[in-house]
């Protein structure tokens, strides 16, 4: 039977998982994913707190939680169609209008 | 106290209604006409005399003792220690003052509206006319020593507005400033005294300071320091040594502007302070010394410079600043009221002499005006000569200012002057005498050569010209008669006594006494004015006619003789001549020892202090900011992976911090 500090590994791994997809991967696909990946990693330790504490408020919040994932998937996804339309491609890194317009950069 | 009779009130209107006058005028004044506007001016300075006058009658009717009174109309300052009011103090000294500065300032105000009537400022001239004889009358009237400075400093700026009145021209814009600078030195010597006085007597009130001197001995250390630091304002205000420079260069100003205010009353004020710190100065025999040699000083140098000047205004300055001279000698041996006797007959005939050079002036300005010359320069007496024929009124009155001035009897100036070179010689400061002897010559010398040189010999202009003279108006030629007529007779209000065969008495000493005999209460020697031997009196009254008579001699010979006689005197002591032409280089010694060091330390504090400290500070902190801006940029890449990995570390950073304390 594991344990709580398993779920929490488990989720620390597939948390770092997501975190270092985002940071180093250039599709915006791929980013996407593993943004769901942490999400799902945060959704787990609901999950398992709440049964530990027996309360069935971690399960319930869990739920909330991907029903806004559900919605954060869809704006994202459009997202990356208008970033598909703007720059013919799904490459983030070719996205850098922060730094000002482009003529301008350094 | 007399029924019906509202002094309060009285004594209220002598400085208001001037003030009201200038309000006017300087609001609605351009509407009302040169006339219109010269009349209101005049009026309201008129007003102000006759409440003088019906003060002085119903002054005569109160006993000596009462003739001192206070009236406070409201606080003005409230704070801690110190209580200042606005009250005014009418006693003979002030009402002395009140009489005679309200007096002849009507007469130049009713000269102004013909002599300033063509100028398209008029309105501004009488405004700021009447707001000088308000400050000037403050300052007389004031009740304390910070109302008197308010009217000091107010003085002070009328004198300045109306020096650099065609401010236009830059010379005359220049001479303003250089009033108003030198006089601030001397009001900062003012402002230390006043703070020393109330840091140790914890008043600025006249009474309550003369109480609180009574424990002092006399040559104590406070009252001395008290006393010349009051003098270094003095000396400022009425043009002594070192300070008269600006006196001269004040004639820039329109002529009856220099006969009120550089003339016959502004330039007392010295004097008054003076008189009303008498206790003070009189604990500080020090300090009365200095006054006395400084006086002397004054007398016979501005005297020397007076000898040579061409221009018929800058001679008048320069025995302005001797006449005034003659009265801080007066003030320093300790005989008050024998200094402002000097300064009463002074403001008839100095007032007199240069409202008669201004109707040359502006006789003169007119010739020109006709013929279209505006390159000669209408002050200049050798341009002038002959105008006797031309200008009989201003002849015959100016002639009188001159006899007054160079102290034949039985003209006003021989009393006064007389009395003071007594009283020099009778206390014993008889070098002080022999200065002031000199400085008679001198003066009975210069005012006979600029009398001949104006009025006397044959015009000094194309022949074409002499008939375009006339006599000026009325309203020009009554304020010399009048004033004439006081310069004739001032002098018998003071007679001494070993001239007084009806037993008249010394009018105008008796009216003065109670104000100094409060002195004389403290032990003050002084105080009182005392009486020698007559006979000795009468035989230097002798010598000094005799001295002035040499003056008029020596005049009339190199000025009326021989043409060429003065020219060739000038050529015979070149060095002495050139030196006395260029005022002995004051100016230039000033130049190179105050101001040149001064111009410099700001030049130094521009340059180094502003232009390097001052700026790189605030020019280093903008640099500082582009600097940073530029380095900082870098870190903003636009890449979305570089702000989530800042955003993942600094997070990553905070829980380390967090659950690791």
């Amino acid at each position: 039977m594991p344990g709580p500090s398993h779920y929490l590994l488990l989720s620390v791994l597939l948390f770092g998982l997501g975190l270092t997809g985002v940071l180093v991967r250039r599709n915006a696909l791929v980013v996407l994913m593993c943004i769901e990946m942490m999400l799902g990693a945060s959704n787990l330790l609901l999950v398992a707190f709440g049964q530990q504490a027996g309360l069935p408020g971690g399960q319930a919040f869990a739920f909330f939680s991907m029903t806004v994932a559900a919605a954060e998937v869809a704006v994202g996804l459009a997202v990356v169609v208008l970033l598909y339309r703007w720059s013919g491609g799904t490459d983030i890194g070719e996205v850098r209008l922060f730094a000002g317009p482009r003529e301008e950069r350094p | 106290m007399n029924d019906g009779f509202n002094f309060a009130l009285a004594v209220a209107l002598i400085p208001l209604l001037p003030l009201g006058g200038a309000l006017l005028n300087g609001l609605i004044g351009r509407r009302l006409g040169a006339k219109g506007s010269g009349a209101l001016a005049t009026l309201a300075i008129l007003g102000s005399f006759l409440s003088a006058v019906a003060i002085f009658l119903q002054f005569q009717q109160l006993p000596e003792e009462a003739r001192r009174l206070s009236f406070t109309y409201a606080t003005w300052i409230h704070s801690g220690g110190l209580s200042v009011d606005w009250s005014l103090l009418l006693d003979p000294l002030s009402l002395m003052y009140s009489l005679f500065i309200s007096g002849v300032a009507t007469l130049i105000h009713l000269y102004s509206i013909g002599y300033m009537g063509q100028d398209p400022s008029f309105a501004r001239y009488f405004a700021y006319l009447n707001l000088f004889c308000f400050s000037m009358l403050t300052l007389v009237l004031g009740g304390n020593y910070l109302v008197m400075f308010l009217g000091w400093e107010g003085v002070g700026l009328c004198s300045y507005l109306l020096i650099g009145f065609w401010f236009t021209d830059p010379a005359k814009a220049s001479a303003g400033k250089k009033a108003f600078v030198v006089n601030r030195i001397g009001d900062f010597g003012f402002l230390l005294g006043l703070f020393l006085l109330f840091t140790h007597l914890g008043s600025l009130d006249y009474l309550a300071l003369e109480q609180g001197l009574a424990g002092f001995p006399v040559g104590h250390w406070l009252p001395t320091a008290a006393a010349l630091l009051l003098f270094l304002g003095a000396m400022g205000k009425s043009a002594q040594i070192p300070l008269y420079v600006w006196l001269p260069d004040a004639m820039a100003g329109p002529t009856p502007v220099s006969a009120l205010i550089h003339a016959a009353t502004m330039v007392t004020a010295g004097l008054y302070m003076i008189a009303r710190s008498h206790v003070l100065f009189s604990l500080a025999p020090a300090a009365l010394l200095t006054v006395a040699v400084v006086g002397a000083a004054t007398a016979l140098f501005a005297a020397t410079i007076g000898l040579v000047q061409n221009d018929i205004k800058k001679v008048l300055a320069y025995s302005t600043v001797s006449q005034l001279g003659y009265m801080f000698l007066a003030m320093g041996v300790g005989a008050y009221g024998v200094g402002l006797f000097h300064v009463l007959t002074h403001a008839f005939f100095k007032a007199l002499l240069f409202l008669g050079a201004g109707a040359v002036i502006h006789a003169m300005h007119h010739v020109y005006h006709h013929v279209h010359d505006h390159q000669r320069d209408p002050q200049d007496m050798r341009n002038m000569g002959g105008l006797k024929a031309k200008l009989p009124i201003t002849y015959w009155t100016f002639w009188v200012g001159t006899v007054a001035i160079a102290g034949f009897p039985p003209f006003s100036g021989f009393f006064s002057k007389d009395e003071i070179l007594w009283q020099a010689f009778h206390t014993g400061h008889w070098p002080l005498w022999l200065m002031g002897l000199a400085a008679a010559g001198l003066t009975s010398f210069y005012m006979f050569r600029l009398l001949f040189l104006t009025f006397h010999g044959r015009y000094r202009g194309p022949e074409a010209e002499a008939k375009h003279f006339h006599e000026n108006p009325w309203v020009m030629t009554l304020p010399l008669v009048v004033l004439a007529v006081l310069s004739a007779v001032a002098g018998f209000w003071g007679l001494p006594h070993y001239l007084d065969f009806a037993h008249l008495g010394n009018r105008f000493q008796e009216f003065l006494a109670p104000v100094f005999h409060r002195g004389s209460d403290l032990a003050l020697r002084h105080a009182a004015v005392s009486h020698g031997s007559a006979a000795l009196e009468a035989l230097l009254a002798l010598v000094s006619v005799a001295v002035a008579a040499l003056g008029l001699l020596e005049a009339r010979r190199l000025y009326l003789g021989k043409p060429g006689l003065a020219e060739a005197r000038a050529k015979a002591h070149p060095v002495l001549h050139r030196r006395l032409m260029n005022k002995w280089f004051v100016d230039e010694l000033y130049e190179s020892l105050v101001v040149k060091p001064v111009a410099g330390i700001c030049e130094f504090c521009y340059k180094q202090v502003d232009g390097l400290v001052v700026e790189g500070m605030v020019n280093g902190t903008g640099r500082l900011c582009g600097w940073a801006g530029s380095g900082l940029r870098h870190l903003q890449t636009g890449r979305l992976a570089h702000y989530l990995t800042a955003m993942a570390l600094g997070l990553a950073l905070l829980l380390v911090l967090v659950f690791t304390r």
